[in-house]
């Protein structure tokens, strides 16, 4: 079953088309690696998935729930739309934690914030953030910082950051988990780290989608590879099929320029 | 002697005093509201703010207090003389002198507060996009956002400007001399015509570094206790 439907998306800004009409589906528990060349419309699909920006038009479904589409106007229901955002998950680039917050901080914030709408929260409320470190702490003993739970991001390595922002987007609990070239703003060797952490989350059967610039790891974890190309879906494929024998002279030109 | 003045020196100090904290009670939060305004996404308040904010840095403290001080006796005096029975001049009509301290309040309040805006903006844009999309992928609402991630790093960021300026309050508040507001300026030139000193005069300024003294100290302390994150 396809938990992430994409139809016809496409968003202009201004006069300028970043995405002119990409569809794909990605089956539950498959890694999806999506590449390209800088501005052909990667990034933008998605933080168009992840309702950082709008979609000029299409529709996009997680787990068969709606999370844009377009057409639909209703408050209401862009309101149950807003709800179903919350099962994707975001690994940013620049990983975005929260710097006046520790490693722990992090990724308990946002569960506390909403555990506050709990109609139990003022009578158990102490077990509640209990339970709530609790569930921050297993996530971050997997991204493999049990030791660093109380350091604030400024004394952690770049690798460390981006570990604590991949253990606040699972903390989210997100149906998919979206990953915007996550080790571009790290050294050549702290990127290891991060892609032993998502090899892991694969071998977790978590359904993934990672914007990547590193060939031989989407070569390695991928079960799908899209290549986009000025806003379009180039080429889709298995990755052998898509980075070892690409058909579109596009793809080959493009794998050309990281061979050398 | 040099006890007599001293303590008619604190007694204006008293008052200096009195003008800077009053004066940072409200312009600290007006300055915030400003901020908002300059931020709109509405043109017309946004350009009205500006320009609001650009007159008053653009003009001289002395000459605003002046303004603020003269201008609506004048306006009452104009109005009292039109003898009309249109009900917003006499309202005009009824305006008089302000109280000397009031109006040098409520210079120091606006004048303050538009410097403070500025200063609160910057800080305010300085945070980057980024922390604002990951509240909003964790879930947070904007509210949630700026109140628990942004705030305190605006905070930070904005401590040194603003000290410098809280700084500089304190001894901008002896302009309000010059519309004969009782402070301790006024206090020690009032020996001079009295007893023909001129060194309580000087003395003043041993208050004025005393103060930005403890200042910096409190204002270093808060830097250091924000120093266990970077932005």
């Amino acid at each position: 079953m396809a938990i992430l439907e994409v139809n016809e998306l496409t968003k202009d800004f201004g006069t300028t088309k970043v995405l002119k009409g990409i569809t794909f589906s990605l089956e539950e528990g498959k890694v999806l690696s999506i590449i390209g060349s800088s501005g052909s419309g990667k990034t933008t699909l998605l933080r168009c998935i992840n309702g950082l920006e709008t979609a000029t038009s299409g529709k996009i479904s997680v787990n068969e729930k709606v999370v844009f589409d377009s057409t639909i106007t209703d408050k209401n229901a862009l309101k149950e739309i807003k709800g179903n955002q919350q099962n994707i998950g975001l690994v940013f680039q620049q990983f975005n934690l929260f710097p006046q917050y520790t490693a722990l901080g992090n990724v308990t914030l946002a569960m506390k914030l909403a555990a506050k709408k709990r109609p139990d929260y003022k009578k158990n409320k102490k077990h509640i953030l209990e339970e709530i470190d609790k569930i921050a702490k297993g996530y971050l003993d997997k991204v493999g910082l049990s030791d660093k739970l109380g350091n604030y991001p400024c004394e952690l390595s770049g690798g460390q950051q981006q570990r604590v922002s991949i253990a606040r987007a699972l903390a989210m609990n997100p149906q998919i988990l979206f990953f915007d070239e996550p080790t571009s703003a790290l050294d050549p060797e702290l990127t290891g780290e991060i892609l032993k952490t998502i090899r892991q989350l694969a071998e977790d059967n978590m359904t993934m989608v990672i914007v990547t610039h590193e060939m031989n790891f989407a070569k390695d974890v991928s079960d799908e590879v899209i290549f986009m190309d000025d806003g379009v879906i180039a080429e889709q494929g298995t990755p052998e099929e898509v980075l070892v024998n690409p058909k579109n002279p596009r793809t080959k030109a493009f794998l050309n320029t990281y061979e050398k | 002697m040099f006890w007599t003045v001293t303590q008619s020196l604190l007694e204006g100090f008293a008052s200096t005093l009195e003008l800077f904290a009053l004066t940072l009670v409200f312009a600290l939060p007006l300055g915030l509201i400003i901020s908002f305004g300059s931020m709109s996404k509405l043109k017309p308040i946004k350009w009205l703010v500006r320009t609001f904010v650009w007159i008053i840095r653009g003009t001289p403290l002395m000459l605003q207090l002046i303004i603020i001080f003269y201008v609506p006796g004048f306006v009452g005096m104009w109005a009292q003389d039109q003898q009309s029975s249109n009900l917003f001049i006499q309202w005009l009509a009824t305006w008089h002198v302000l109280d000397r301290f009031g109006a040098a309040l409520l210079a120091f309040v606006i004048n303050y507060a538009c410097y403070f805006s500025e200063i609160y903006r910057g800080g305010i844009e300085s945070i980057s996009k980024g922390q604002y999309e990951a509240c909003h992928v964790l879930g947070m609402t904007k509210s949630q956002a700026f109140f628990k991630v942004v705030l305190l790093q605006v905070v930070k960021r904005i401590i040194p400007p603003m000290s410098n300026e809280i700084i500089t309050l304190v001894k901008d508040t002896s302009l309000a001399r010059i519309i004969s507001v009782y402070e301790i300026i006024w206090s020690g030139e009032a020996f001079i015509k009295s007893d023909g000193l001129l060194w309580p005069l000087f003395y003043t300024g041993v208050f004025f570094l005393l103060a930005c003294g403890l200042l910096t100290i409190l204002f270093n302390k808060i830097e250091k206790k924000l120093s266990y994150f970077s932005v």
